[in-house]
């Protein structure tokens, strides 16, 4: 921890916690009463996989980032070699 | 062996949110595969504890009812990598979580984690009762002061009654963390002392977390305390009493009453110039 750190440390939280906030409210104002849109997405992306290649569901890894201006939806799915070459 | 340990206390407000991510994030720092499930549905505020809001897709109620598998609702801590979290839902729904659903949930925990940290909601009703039912382990956060020792009274009744383990004649261990102590009241003698509550919880010790901003500055930017000053006194108690948990033993600390450098120094004549 540097000395700078040390002394700004408690000062500078309160513009921290305000700026989280209004980055997980904007969001959640907007989804109330109705589906995640990125629960929505990744459920339907993965039909259409499935349509092609059998999935593991449990090897399948979503993550998700929420910005201000963009989100990503990052969905990381295992495709054993055998898997694809019978698809 | 995995353990199942709920954060509980009757009364809000307490700390049970604070203590479950300094808890869980203390073990998982020590080297514990560490998951921290949020049993708050409708108010969910672990995430936000530990930094991770912007990255919750999936929650516990969504694998409870089978819309999405536990790996997919699982969040890895950016900061500890045997560190994971569980989101709650945001559902108005109560009845979203079942016994029967949340007991298969802790089964597949017990799989991968040492730990599985259950944040209860507060209350007495069925959250409470669901995230404290599969426990091995429950600790008691009070504050030194009436309502809550109330309280938490209440909670030590439930947890003698209306768990698993309670039900199957199994012992569950119990323990008590007080927290917000404020040392400079319980000099002034404006607080309940340590003694008096142990007296009548009649529970063992887990430790005392002082009141202490270094706690709301660690929340504000979204991480336990234990991780963004681990040299501070709050850290220093989770940390100790994590090590508890995990059976070492550690001496317990009453927390002091900080003296300002001044009156450190000169002694009673600064306080009294
Ligand atoms: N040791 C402490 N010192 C100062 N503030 C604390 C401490 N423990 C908890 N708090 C604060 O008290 C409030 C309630 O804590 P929380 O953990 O959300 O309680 P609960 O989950 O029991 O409702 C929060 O604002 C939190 O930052
Ligand atoms: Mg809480």
């Amino acid at each position: 921890m540097s000395i700078l750190n040390f002394f700004s440390r408690n000062r500078s939280s309160a513009p921290v916690a305000k700026d989280r906030l209004q980055l997980l409210l904007a969001h959640e104002r907007v989804l109330s009463g109705r589906p995640d849109l990125a629960a929505v997405l990744q459920k339907e992306i993965l039909a259409v996989i499935a349509k092609h290649i059998p999935i593991d569901q449990d090897k399948v890894v979503v993550k998700l980032d929420r910005g201000a201006k963009v989100s990503t939806l990052e969905i990381d799915i295992e495709m054993p070699d055998e898997v694809i070459a019978q698809g | 062996m995995s353990k199942v340990m709920v954060v509980t206390s009757g009364k809000g407000g307490v700390g049970k949110t604070t203590s479950s991510a300094s808890l869980g994030a203390a073990l998982a720092q020590a080297g514990q595969n560490v998951v921290l499930v949020d049993f708050d549905v409708g108010l969910r505020n672990l995430d936000l504890v530990m930094g991770a809001e912007r990255r919750v897709v999936f929650d516990l109620v969504n694998v409870v009812q089978g819309d999405a598998k536990l790996p997919q609702a699982l969040i890895r801590d950016k900061r500890v990598e045997t560190l994971y979290l569980l989101p709650a839902s945001q559902t108005r729904d109560k009845d979203a979580l079942t016994e029967e659903g949340v007991g298969r949930v802790i089964a597949e925990l017990r799989e991968r984690f040492d730990w599985i940290v259950c944040d209860s909601p507060a209350g007495i009703e069925k959250g409470a009762q669901l995230a404290m039912r599969f426990a091995d382990i429950a600790v008691v956060v009070t504050n030194p002061e009436v309502s809550s020792v109330r309280d938490s009274d209440r909670i030590i009744g439930m947890l003698d009654s209306k768990t698993l383990r309670a039900e199957t004649g199994e012992r569950l261990e119990k323990h008590l963390l007080l927290t917000r102590y404020d040392a400079a009241r319980a000099t002034k003698g404006e607080m309940m002392k340590v003694e008096d509550i142990l007296e009548i919880l009649a529970i063992p010790l887990l430790g005392i977390v002082a009141e202490s901003p270094d706690v709301l500055t660690a929340s504000n930017v979204g991480s336990p305390v234990t991780l963004h000053n681990p040299a501070s006194a709050a850290a220093r108690s989770y940390t100790d009493a994590a090590r508890r948990l995990m059976g070492e033993s550690v001496a317990i600390n009453t927390p002091a009453e900080k003296r300002g450098l001044m009156s450190r120094l000169f002694g009673r004549k600064a306080a009294a110039a």
